[in-house]
């Protein structure tokens, strides 16, 4: 435990030094370069995309994807470039496969689940409200009697 | 010797958390007055014993005394005022004390302000108050020693880091403990409520105004914390969908949905054992997002320096509280009887809707949250789940919820005309759709999911103001009548009112900074101008200045429009050598129509300067919009209705007979 | 009937605490990013010799022997740490070592070496990072274990320590080498 403290402290993360970066001449290619950065993920910084990031390797792949865009590749090309490097980790959305089909359809299994038992609530709130009245308790019979007597209850 | 008192009081305070979570408990169970007139005495002791420990650390930090192990790992003695006090908590130890403070506050709360709760009733939720503090308490003084001395001192601290420096943040952790502490409240209600094997409506009245400050607190934490994201990571994004972020968004969703259920429960009579699970779940996800943010399991941009020990610690925890909780639940909730009945299209029916999103949403996020722990213990290998996951699977969720709000505010108790509502609305449908095709037609680069947007928003806010305008009788009276009425409306309902238009200018914030976002990365030399979306960014000038704790490198831009100045703006690049670490202060320029955001990068090799210029359309509703959240629950807060619980029990008693007033 | 359904949360719950403390495990490291070029063959690239010295780095080098890459920078502290192990390892002869030099100045790389002792063979000079990227670097150091086909076998993260290369990467490269 201590051993992995230690490592995350010294491993230099590519962090240092980021440069000046240039962005792509044609509006539509940068806004999909921009796009395509949004959907990976940065490995220095835990949890954010190369886009929100100013680490070196982010600053460098930002330039490797708008590069690969330039050169007219498709989207999934460029992202397919990154992952052969890198691996599944890098997508922000993960691809839809065996492993990830819980994560992808479970909202979908919850709210199906969720759906049927708040039906099956409904239903059966409906169905005794469309019966005869619940009877009146020993209670609400003293109430209205008293009421009824025109005393307080 | 001052933070030896400190750990003293702790200790004692610990103690008397242990008498007050077990003898009211018993006493409560064997109606023995003298053990239930424990609890009382015992909540206001043990608030102020944390209160003195509270203030030691305070001490401790004000007076930089580095001899203290916490005060030295992260304080400094050329920090200003304001970041000495937020660094109390601004580090685990002493975060943990303000989390058992504010716990403890709450229990004084109930103990002074609570006099019309049964007895037995306030002994048991201040007992289970008590072992929540025990909890905490033990975890204190067992791991994380805030008072812990050091020998020799240091000269000097390590300091707080850069990013946690600003007034934002200073404010944001308390909210946001307020928040989640809160919730103990609803919590302990529920647990008390089972215990005595009774939930009735005047249960739920005094569960409700807990909840909603908690809510309210909890909202203002979230806003603060994302706002704070926004200025200060540089990056003109205000939330990222981080574990650390999504810890405190779960039990804002379960939270919201046991706002909505509660209501429920008090008005009609139903939906009990829901809302009991709902209090349970809610609190429980402050206790998971607790774990996630110190155990480390979860790695995030802005998690404390976490530690697995403590983290055995809060697990355990949890599953006491929560699991036992649970089991307690599944023994007692079966014999807890449904009350009103109500046709599906019904104000019930729509809050059960509510409820079933809010609740699946939190279900959503809670699954992209933990997944890649789960997939990877389960040998599945490392997968990231980021915005985009959450975009394709909370959002669509989240737009019904919005959606169906007018309908089912309208909708009244018991049974509804579905069709006679969306007639009132017409009106509304119809200024939203013709809102939305004026956007879709004026405003360059509308996609049609950006139009949604809008519609959503304007049909929300319309529907909203539709509503209170049928409770006021506008045009159908005169406007000095229907002002009368405005005015003698309760206020939790025009509290209601505003809380849901505040939600349609989030909504409205939302779409507008994320479809007509502009943002351009480029080098700049000095003199040089950029145009972002009709304005003219011009670097004047860059230079270098000090400030308190830091040295800064600042740029100074003018922003002109069609020739016009618009602003200056000066964002800076700062180091802050007693920590060694480069912070970036962006430089905003906000009104209500957009924001301008610049961010000064990096030179580059031939003397120009990497910038970062932002314009975000409507970015400040979306603050605007959870300010306006908060503040409905606060007027609705404030309603007499919420405040004088004391003759509830026996007018609900007596109402069985009359007709379930809305 | 009903009691079934009140039992749901607290069976979900015992599930997910299990997970947890599973996810707690101390050894457990929620930074670490697999390689996904494990078992895959090394990247093309062909890099010219840190200043100074006569041997560069290419794929080609890395056919026909067991090897192991080390991705290092003068300028980072923990390839400072790790740097006697691998002298060590270059003085025993158990295996070529060979060094991609992480965009680095060439004076300061050859200035290191210089001082500190050259434990590699061949050496590539990555001045842009993008051989590296390739590797799937993402922090340096990072050391890769090459067989003889030229295949990637291993990765390790940050600075190598002693039992890494005992209880690991030494018993990989005697497998490989047998």
């Amino acid at each position: 435990m201590m051993r992995a403290r230690c490592l995350a402290l010294v491993l230099v993360l590519l962090a240092a030094g980021a440069r000046a970066e240039t962005v792509l001449p044609d509006p539509a290619s940068e806004a999909r370069a921009v796009e395509l950065h949004k959907s990976l993920r940065c490995l220095v910084c835990q949890n954010q995309s190369i886009h929100d990031s100013n680490a070196d390797l982010a600053v460098d792949l930002r330039q490797i994807v708008r590069e690969r865009v330039a050169a007219g590749e498709s989207d999934a090309g460029v992202v397919d470039y990154v992952v052969r490097r890198y691996g599944d980790f890098v997508l922000l959305r993960p691809p839809v496969k065996a492993s990830t089909y819980l994560l992808w359809f479970g909202p979908a299994l919850i709210l199906l689940a969720g759906a049927t038992a708040a039906f099956r609530f409904l239903r059966r709130a409906r169905a005794a409200g469309l019966g005869a009245p619940a009877p009146l308790s020993d209670q609400e019979r003293r109430t209205l009697a008293a009421l009824r007597d025109g005393r307080e209850p | 010797m001052i933070a030896e008192l400190g750990h003293y009081a702790l200790i004692l305070a610990l103690v008397v958390a242990l008498v007050q979570g077990t003898l009211p408990l018993i006493g409560a169970q064997r109606r023995t007055p003298a053990w239930i007139a424990v609890a009382r005495p015992a909540a206001i002791l043990q608030a102020g014993l944390i209160g003195i420990a509270f203030l030691a650390l305070t001490h401790a930090f004000v007076t930089s005394d580095f001899s203290v192990v916490n005060v030295a790992e992260n304080s400094h003695s050329a920090k200003p005022m304001l970041y000495k006090i937020s660094g109390v908590w601004g580090n685990h130890e002493g975060s943990m004390v303000l989390w058992v403070l504010i716990l403890a506050l709450y229990g004084l709360a109930v103990a002074l302000f609570g006099r019309n709760l049964p007895p037995s009733l306030r002994a048991r939720v201040l007992a289970v108050q008590a072992l929540i503090a025990v909890g905490f308490l033990l975890f204190i003084i067992l791991t994380s020693n805030p008072f812990e001395r050091l020998s020799p001192a240091p000269l000097d601290g390590r300091g707080l880091n850069p990013l946690l420096q600003d007034p934002g943040l200073a404010f944001h952790p308390p909210m946001l403990y307020f928040g989640y502490v809160g919730f103990s409240m609803a919590f302990a209600f529920a647990i008390a409520a089972l215990i005595e094997g009774r939930v009735d409506a005047a249960w739920a009245r005094w569960v409700r105004p807990w909840t909603l400050a908690a809510w309210c607190f909890l909202t203002a934490g979230i806003a603060l914390g994302s706002w704070w994201a926004y200025y200060e990571l540089g990056w003109g994004g205000w939330w990222f969908w981080d574990p650390v972020e999504n810890a405190s968004f779960m039990p804002w969703l379960a939270g919201t949905a046991l706002l909505h259920s509660a209501i429920v429960c008090e008005k009609r009579d139903t939906l009990k054992s829901w809302t009991i699970l709902l209090a349970i779940l809610t609190f429980s996800l402050s206790l998971l997002g607790t774990f996630l943010v110190r155990s480390g399991v979860l790695t995030s941009v802005h998690a404390f320096a976490t530690d697995p020990e403590r983290g055995v610690f809060i697990l355990a925890f949890l599953v006491l509280v929560t699991g036992g909780a649970l089991a307690l639940f599944a023994v007692r909730a079966p014999g807890l009887a449904g009350g009103g009945l109500f046709a599906p299209i019904s104000r019930e029916g729509a809050l059960v809707l509510n409820n079933l999103l809010l609740t699946v949403g939190c279900a959503t996020v809670f699954l992209g949250t933990l997944y890649p722990l789960f997939l990877e213990i389960a040998g599945g290998g490392k997968v990231s789940v980021g915005g985009p996951y959450f975009n394709a699977t909370f959002i669509p969720l989240m737009v019904p919820l919005v959606a169906f709000v007018p309908v089912g505010s309208m909708l009244p108790w018991k049974r509804g005309d579905l069709a006679g509502v969306l007639a009132r609305l017409r009106f509304a449908g119809g200024v939203a759709g013709a809102t939305a095709l004026a956007v879709l037609a004026l405003v360059e680069g509308t996609s049609l999911l950006a139009a949604g947007g809008v519609l959503l928003a304007a049909w929300l806010a319309a529907g909203v103001l539709t509503e209170l305008a049928g409770r006021v009788q506008l045009l159908r009276v005169d406007a000095a009548e229907s002002w009368r009425r405005l005015v003698r409306l309760p206020r939790a309902s025009v509290g209601m009112s505003l809380a849901h238009l505040g939600v349609a200018v989030f909504v409205a914030g939302v779409t507008g900074s994320v479809a007509w976002h502009t943002e351009k990365v480029q080098t700049m030399r000095v003199g040089e101008t950029v145009e972002v979306a009709g304005y003219q960014f011009t670097l004047d000038g860059v230079s270098e200045h000090r400030g308190p704790n830091y040295t800064a490198t600042s740029g100074q831009f003018t922003v002109t429009r069609q020739g016009a100045p618009v602003t200056r703006l000066r964002p800076e690049k700062r180091i802050y050598p007693a920590e060694n670490m480069p912070t970036t202060e962006a430089a905003i320029h906000s009104t209500a129509m957009r924001d301008l955001y610049a961010v000064l990068g990096d030179p580059a090799e031939d003397g120009a300067w990497t910038t970062r210029l932002y314009v975000n359309p409507l970015i400040a509703w979306i603050w605007f919009g959870c300010f306006m959240m908060v503040g409905g629950g606060l007027l609705s807060l404030s309603d007499r209705r919420h405040r004088v619980g004391a003759p509830v029990r026996q007018a609900v008693r007596a109402g069985v007979l009359g007709p379930a007033k809305a | 009937m009903m009691r079934r359904y009140h039992l749901i949360p607290v069976a979900i719950f015992i599930a997910l605490a299990g997970g947890l403390y599973v996810g707690l495990d101390p050894d457990r490291n929620p930074k670490a990013v697999p390689s996904a070029l494990i078992d895959q063959p090394v990247p093309e690239f062909a890099l010219p010799p840190v200043e100074g010295r006569g041997l560069g780095l290419a794929s080609a080098d890395l056919r026909g022997e067991v090897a192991l890459v080390n991705v290092f920078a003068s300028w980072c502290g923990p390839c400072r740490v790790e740097h006697p192990l691998l002298m060590d390892l270059a003085a025993k002869r158990v295996v070529a070592v060979h060094g991609i030099n992480y965009k680095d100045q060439p004076k300061a790389a050859a200035e290191w070496l210089l001082r500190l002792g050259d434990p590699y063979t061949r050496t590539g000079a990555d001045r842009d990072g993008r051989v590296s990227i390739d590797w799937g670097v993402y922090g340096v150091p990072e050391t890769f274990v090459v067989d003889r086909a030229g295949r990637i076998r291993y990765k390790h993260v940050g600075p190598l320590q002693a039992d890494d290369l005992e209880q690991k990467i030494l018993p990989l490269i005697r497998r490989l080498q047998g």
